[in-house]
Formats: structure tokens, C-alpha cells, sequence
């Protein structure tokens, strides 16, 4: 049966009338796509002599439009989220197109539901029909069409929604591709955290031993000299820390650490240079790979506000919700944010999607920007706050 | 004076004591945890604390927590708050009282005894010492009213005067003399609204003002 491939609330279902006019629509649309049939397999059959392919692209997006009309009233009379089962179409290319479609396993579904559709489901809208109009049956029509167009929509969902097989399918290759992200994701933070190491940290205590080195050769001929080299050293150990501070802020800021997501997020929005609302609540806390994820993600769309948006003002919502943890920041910048440039928010999107995450990047030319992230994920017990939270 | 000191690492805790003790103050209670914490502050003989961030059991904000608390009791009780790194948001949090007598510094600035010890005396002195580090994110982030008014030069002073030095320690980083930095923090105090009160509490005002709290 078919799986719902995106999640959002239902509306609600349908009334008597609206049932009778989804058969009525039904019953046109049979008809429309028995023409669409007959020309899809003449088309099929004359794709040798191109006059096919013209065929061809007329056909398949009429069958493609009817279908997802069915799939859309199947849906609301089932109350299930509409399936959109089609592979992602490559824009200006129309022999790609013609590959993924002929290799889109449900264009071969939405041919046979076709048959279906125009023979038995024909006649079953048209039964729906007939039944309003007599006395007799009416009862029928009004008691039971409910339950006709349920069996209706189950059959058209049977063929219409991805089959188990594929929708696994589906899952398993965009796991793949996640954790083959991860995998770089995670061997470049390690590189960067070796390289701040080895650059920061690491080179400083070996000045700071050779400070003290000299310094201890120098105490009985020149002290003077030996304690310029000691001071030399605590500056030394100084910048050291401050290398290590920095390194440990890129693996896990110590103060999301202290006070969760919500005051690490109002910590950010502080050390922004222009003003920053924050609205946010948790009811508890999430899983800690998930709050790191989204804290890195807010603190670059932080950052590029910063950087790109020229905004004068800028604003966070964070909250979770039936099993998603969502954050949004905006700003009234210029907008023309292009999500799929900027190497930063390619790791945030690479990132979030480790935890089946998304990213979604609303920005027109002139503005205003809003980037809303969404991670799946549920919450532990709420943890103590602190005595003094801030406003 | 005698005061209070909270601090989980063996090492570091014995090694604060014996700064502190060789400086003049007496360490009335050395706590390693959260619990031992508020069993020390609430002891009346306290005059003042320096208190570490995390602290067992969480290893969260506890001794911040633990200053914001014993404050609420006692207004105005210096504390001076020592971390391993430094918060705006934590700066703001402590300050909000309103009153002055705070401190917040990295653990590391500890390694200049004799500034580290000063800090804690003007603490003690109701005065408000911070680490550079969170003067320098406040410094970053937005200006606004009243502080536009300032001339960049008075937002310096300002600055080292949230560090909480001394008007001759500012004169000297700022290569003037003393009679110009008091010149620019009277203009500080005039642009800032803050009356005639007298100079200590003046100082924390403008600082307050400063970080918005």
C-alpha cells in the first residue's frame, strides 16, 4: 500500500456534496483519460517513427495530471497526506526527462490504474450518480456513499501510492547518500580540528617549553633576562588556551552544553551586531547530536545574515512539535539568498540531513529571507531551567 | 576579608586558596561541588566568593546559578564568577540585578596574580570587573541609544572601565594623561544620564547601561 511521503496535517474530510462532485470529477476524468490511454500506447507504438515522442508528451503529463488528481481526492477522502510518488523530472533536457519517466516505475502504475479507471472505476462514479438521482436508491446515496468512495480511493491508492518495495527503495538510497555526506562531513571536521591543533595550539606549547628552556639556562648568569623569558612563556600559555577555547567553541559550545539549545540559540542572537529577536521554548530537551546539528545550522544562517543580508533586523522561532523540532530565522534584508551556493549552507543542509532533516530557503530579490530547518526527533524530560533566565 | 571559594579541580582549588591567602584573604570555605557550594554561602561569617562556572554534579552553570542565588539573598554580595570561557549572555545574567560588586573573568587571567587579586578587591569594592574577552563581544555586537552618543574614544574608556580598571591604569593603556580619561568619563557620565551619585556607583551605572541589562 502506499506510504505518505509527506508529513502535514490532513484538512478535513469531506462532506456528502463535496463526495458526490469528487465522483462527478471522477467520472469526467475517465473519460479524458481513456483519449490519453489510447494515445500513450499509440504513441508508445510509433516512438520508432518520432511521431511517438510528440504523442508521447502530450500523454504522459495528461495521465501524470489526472492521476495526481486522484491521488489528491483519495487522500482527503482517506484523510492520508497526498503521496507524490513521481521521480524529480531534469529541467531542460526533454530526452533525460523521457529516460526517467520510461524508468519512473510509476508510470507504469499510472498506465495500469488507467485501464482500471476508465472501465470499473468508470462505471463505480457513475453508479455514485445514478443513486442521488432515484427515489429508491437514494437511502444508498446518502448512508452509503461514503463508504463507496472510501473503497474507491483504497483502490486508487493501492495502484497510485508507492508500493512498499519502492518507497524502501527510496529510503535506502537517500540513506546512502546522507551517510556518504556524514562520512566526508565528519573526515573534514577531523582534518580542520588537526590542522587548528597542530597550527594553534600544539605549536605554542612547544614555544612556551622553549621559553622555559632558555629561561632555565638563564637564571644564574642573567635573571633579568630569565624573567622576560617567563613572562614570555605565561603569554605563551595564554594564547595556548585561548587556541584550545576556540577549538573546543567548533566541536560543542560550552554553553549550549550548559543550557541547551534554547539559551545557546539567545547566546548567538546576543553576540550578533544587530538586533535579534528570539522566540523560542522546548518542552524538554532534544537528543544531543540534534541540538548540536541545529545550533550549527542557526549560527550559520546567523552568520550569513551577518555577512550577506545587509538587514537591519533579524529574528529566530524555535520550537517543536508533533515529533519535529523546527527552527526558522529571517532577517529584512535584499533577499536573492541561493541556498545551493555557499559551501556553508551545504554542510548545514548535509548535516541536518544525517537526521532525516530539512532545510528549506525562502528569499525573493528585495526580501525578506527566512530559512526554516526541521529535524525530526523527540524529547527528553524537561531539564531543570536556570534561576535566572534572561528577559 | 573573608571569602568563599568553589572550585571542582583538586589542583586548581588549592592553588587558588593559597593565592587568595597570600593576598591578604582568608578562605572561609574551598567547596568542590553544587551542594557544598550552598552550604558555604549561606554561611553569614562570608564576605565574598569566587566561584567557578561548572561545578559537580551537572557540570553545567552551577556557580553561576549559585551567584545569581546567593545575590537574590544577599544584594550586593561581591562574586567574583571564573570561567573556562566566557559568555555575553552569562555577563548579562549576572549584571541583571542591577547592582555592581560582579566579576567575570577567564580562569586563565588567574595567571596574573596581581591583577587577578585586584579584580577580586574591586569586586569587593562594589566595582565590576570584565574579562576583555566579554567586553570585546559587547564591543562587536549593536550599538544603540544612548551609546551613539559616545565619541570612540569615550566607548574605549568605557570599555576599560567595564574591565574594571582604575582611571590611571586606563590613562596608561591608553597613553594620556589621568586628568583626560576623568575628563572623558565625566562627558561618559553626562552623556549617560547619570547623576550626581557618587563616583564608585557611577561607574557600574555607565557599565550597565553599557550591557544593556
Amino acid at each position: 500500500m502506499s506510504a505518505p511521503d509527506v508529513p502535514g496535517a490532513a484538512p478535513a474530510r469531506p462532506g456528502r456534496w463535496t463526495l458526490t462532485a469528487y465522483a462527478a470529477w471522477q467520472f469526467v476524468l475517465a473519460l479524458g483519460l481513456l483519449v490519453l490511454w489510447v494515445l500513450w500506447v499509440l504513441g508508445a507504438v510509433l516512438l520508432v517513427v518520432w511521431v511517438g515522442a510528440l504523442l508521447l508528451a502530450v500523454a504522459v503529463p495528461g495521465v501524470r495530471a489526472i492521476a495526481t488528481e486522484h491521488r489528491r481526492m483519495a487522500a482527503r477522502v482517506l484523510g492520508l497526506p497526498e503521496p507524490r510518488p513521481y521521480l524529480p523530472l531534469p529541467a531542460g533536457n526533454p530526452m533525460g526527462a523521457l529516460w526517467v519517466v520510461m524508468r519512473d516505475p510509476m508510470t507504469w502504475r499510472d498506465l495500469a490504474w488507467s485501464v482500471w479507471a476508465f472501465t470499473l472505476g468508470l462505471v463505480w462514479s457513475l453508479l455514485c450518480l445514478v443513486q442521488a438521482l432515484g427515489v429508491v436508491t437514494w437511502p444508498l446515496w446518502w448512508w452509503g456513499l461514503r463508504w463507496q468512495l472510501r473503497w474507491r480511493s483504497l483502490v486508487d491508492l493501492w495502484f497510485l501510492g508507492r508500493s512498499r518495495t519502492e518507497h524502501l527503495e527510496q529510503r535506502v538510497q537517500a540513506l546512502t547518500e546522507s551517510r556518504a555526506d556524514v562520512v566526508d562531513h565528519s573526515a573534514a571536521e577531523l582534518r580542520r580540528l588537526e590542522r587548528d591543533l597542530h597550527d594553534g595550539a600544539q605549536a605554542r606549547l612547544v614555544a612556551l617549553s622553549m621559553s622555559l628552556g632558555l629561561a632555565d639556562q638563564a637564571f644564574d648568569d642573567d635573571p633579568e633576562r630569565a624573567r622576560r623569558l617567563v613572562n614570555d612563556a605565561r603569554e605563551t600559555t595564554s594564547a595556548a588556551i585561548g587556541d584550545l577555547r576556540s577549538v573546543v567553541r567548533g566541536i560543542h559550545p560550552p554553553v549550549l552544553a550548559d543550557r541547551g539549545l534554547v539559551g545557546a540559540v539567545q547566546a548567538l542572537a546576543l553576540d550578533m551586531a544587530l538586533p535579534v529577536r528570539v522566540n523560542a521554548a522546548l518542552p524538554g530537551r532534544p537528543p544531543a547530536p540534534v541540538e548540536s546539528a541545529l545550533y550549527f545550522a542557526v549560527a550559520e544562517c546567523l552568520a550569513n545574515v551577518g555577512k550577506h543580508a545587509a538587514a537591519t533586523e533579524a529574528w529566530i522561532e524555535l520550537g517543536w512539535d508533533d515529533g519535529r523540532l523546527h527552527a526558522r530565522v529571517g532577517d529584512d534584508g535584499r533577499g536573492g539568498a541561493d541556498p545551493a551556493a555557499g559551501s556553508g549552507m551545504l554542510g548545514v543542509r548535509r548535516r541536518l540531513a544525517a537526521f532525516d532533516g530539512r532545510m528549506s530557503v525562502s528569499s525573493p530579490a528585495g526580501g525578506p529571507t527566512v530559512v526554516t530547518l526541521e529535524v525530526p526527533c523527540e524529547l527528553s524530560s524537561p531539564r531543570t531551567t536556570p534561576s535566572s533566565a534572561p528577559e | 576579608m573573608r571569602v568563599v571559594l568553589a572550585e571542582d579541580h583538586a589542583l586548581l582549588r588549592a592553588g587558588m586558596t593559597q593565592l587568595l591567602e597570600a593576598n591578604g584573604f582568608t578562605v572561609l570555605h574551598a567547596a568542590d561541588d553544587e551542594a557544598s557550594l550552598a552550604t558555604a554561602l549561606a554561611d553569614p561569617a562570608a564576605e565574598a566568593a569566587v566561584l567557578d562556572v561548572r561545578l559537580p554534579p551537572g557540570q553545567t552553570d552551577e556557580g553561576l546559578r549559585a551567584a545569581i542565588e546567593v545575590r537574590r539573598a544577599r544584594p550586593g554580595f561581591p562574586v567574583m564568577v571564573i570561567s573556562q570561557y566566557v559568555e555575553h549572555l552569562y555577563a548579562r545574567e549576572l549584571l541583571a540585578s542591577g547592582e555592581g560588586a560582579v566579576g567575570y573573568l577567564l580562569k586563565d587571567r588567574v595567571s596574573d596574580v596581581a591583577e587577578f587579586v585586584d579584580g577580586v578587591r574591586r569586586v569587593a569594592a562594589g566595582g565590576t570587573v570584565l574579562d576583555p574577552e566579554v567586553v570585546a563581544s559587547i564591543m562587536a555586537s549593536r550599538r544603540e541609544e544612548p551609546l551613539d552618543r559616545l565619541t570612540p574614544r569615550e566607548r574605549e574608556v568605557l570599555a576599560l572601565m567595564a574591565e574594571g580598571r582604575s582611571n590611571a591604569a586606563i590613562a596608561a593603556r591608553l597613553v594620556v594623561t589621568e586628568k583626560a580619561v576623568a575628563k572623558h568619563i565625566n562627558s561618559i557620565f553626562a552623556k549617560l544620564d547619570l547623576g550626581l551619585a557618587d563616583d564608585d556607583h557611577r561607574r557600574v551605572r555607565a557599565v550597565l547601561t553599557w550591557l544593556r541589562v
